[in-house]
């Protein structure tokens, strides 16, 4: 199938950028990796009219350090994520889930600020940034600004992003140490996440100091799971003190209900998940 | 718009539509009727090329993402007459039924052994994640990458197969310029 036609800009800085969105104004969109929108205007589900590419722009592109935070271009590939040794060290929770993501040829065009951009609720690297505490940092009309994980993800396929804005860059403060793992469930291979659960955790000889778990799919935007991970903290990491925590991974969500799961597996779900991946995480 | 993309070492010029797919420039406009279209979805990779030494599927990327890339596909692989190492085993280990997905099965092979060397059966697999065969005949085609790793030199892979400016033509029959 073949896209309805739109006008196809590729500016070279983010000033450029901003200015031919807000040029074009609503019926506008941006191209990233282009790995969800080109399928969506194949199948015309969406007929911008007028198609801003980002891919020309050098310095969304790229992971650097800075200090306590590891800062990654959002035009920087799933491939060049998950092979980033700043990543590795600091983020390591972020490289097991983008090594999840869809398949290879994906990987090499998909980035991740697009994913973040598109919010899936499905997509695999939101919950991760959000157990992060990432902040996004974003460029409008009225210059830079920076948003929270928790603020940034708003709805289903929304974020806080105005029609002008683009998403710069990610910063994820650093989590040096911290073992991780990334546990998804689906059907098939390259199928979306039916559920998955991000977890990270900081160990201190035998006790877990800190966790962080991600519930991917368990609402219309990702969750934390607090109440597992107050049930983890403090605790030594044995299998008992990871079951008795997994039994909370499901409170206060509302998973959807589609073709391939109702509420109360999706909750059931999260719990297994959930002490799966702090099981690997503490393993590895 | 004009577009100049090197595909299997020759340069095209090109008036183009935005919304004209790779892998329907290639096809249609160029005659490179080797890289297939297999379904409307992204997800069986037969369409798979080569973009600047990355496998892609050439149905997610548009023409005027192209502009100024190399683009390597199937055609582009044989050398003086002889078949590509994975070209060569997916021959020797009947590595296909009805062959349609052959073509983007070959590219990815060569990406996942440009990236692991000596693949167990897990990683082809896993590397082959994004390749769908109707005739579900992964059996050979798991036989056939692994095969191909022990033929092929160390550093082989999409890079190596990008050609130098020096022989690169720079005119190509189907290109309008």
């Amino acid at each position: 199938m073949i896209p309805a036609p739109f006008d196809y800009v590729a500016p070279s800085t983010v000033d450029e950028a901003v200015r031919a969105l807000a040029d074009a104004g609503e019926d506008a969109k941006v191209l990233a990796g282009g790995q969800s929108l080109l399928p969506v205007l194949r199948m015309r589900l969406a007929a911008p009219t007028t198609v801003v590419d980002l891919g020309k722009i050098g310095e969304l592109k790229g992971v650097r350090d800075e200090g306590d935070a590891v800062v990654i271009g959002a035009m920087t590939t799933h491939y060049d994520v998950q092979r980033d040794p700043l990543v590795h060290d600091h983020a390591l929770l972020l490289a097991r889930a983008t090594d999840t993501v869809a398949d290879p040829q994906v990987r090499h065009r998909g980035t991740f600020g697009g994913s973040l951009a598109h919010a899936d609720p499905a997509g695999d690297l939101l919950a991760p940034a959000l157990a992060l505490d990432a902040e996004m940092v974003v460029q409008g009309t009225g210059g830079r600004r920076t948003v929270s994980a928790a603020e940034f993800f708003q709805d289903f396929f929304t974020t806080s992003l105005a029609p002008e804005d683009i998403l710069v860059e990610v910063r994820v403060p650093k989590h040096t140490g911290w073992s991780a793992h990334y546990e998804k469930f689906n059907r098939v291979a390259q199928a979306w996440s039916m559920v998955a659960v991000a977890a990270t955790v900081r160990a201190e000889g035998g006790t877990i100091a800190e966790a962080r778990i991600g519930l991917t799919n368990m609402a219309s935007i990702p969750v934390r799971a607090t109440a597992v991970e107050q049930a983890l903290v403090g605790r030594s990491a044995d299998a008992e003190t990871i079951r008795a925590a997994a039994e909370h991974a499901a409170e206060g969500t509302s998973p959807t209900v589609d073709g391939n799961a109702d509420v109360e597996y999706r909750q059931h779900l999260a719990k297994v998940l959930t002490g799966r991946a702090v099981e690997s995480a503490m393993a590895g | 718009m004009r577009i100049t993309v090197t595909v299997d070492g020759t340069g095209y010029t090109d008036e183009v539509e935005p919304r004209t797919l790779l892998v329907h420039h290639l096809r249609e406009k160029l005659g490179k009727t080797g890289t297939v279209v297999g379904c409307d979805t992204s997800n069986c990779g037969a369409c798979t090329v080569h973009l600047n030494g990355q496998s892609v599927k050439s149905c997610s990327v548009l023409a005027v993402q192209a502009d100024g890339c190399e683009v390597t596909t199937v055609e582009g692989l044989a050398r003086d007459g002889q078949l590509h190492p994975v070209q060569q085993a997916f021959r020797d280990n009947h590595a296909l039924q009805c062959g349609f997905c052959t073509p983007g099965m070959i590219m990815q092979s060569i990406d996942l052994l440009a990236d692991n060397p000596d693949p167990d059966e897990e990683a082809v697999r896993e590397g082959l994640e994004g390749n769908l065969c109707r005739c579900t005949g992964y059996q050979n085609i798991v036989r056939a990458v692994r095969d191909a790793a022990g033929h092929m030199r160390p550093g082989a892979g999409p890079e190596a197969e990008q050609v130098s400016d020096a022989e690169r033509t720079t005119t190509g029959v189907g290109g309008d310029a």
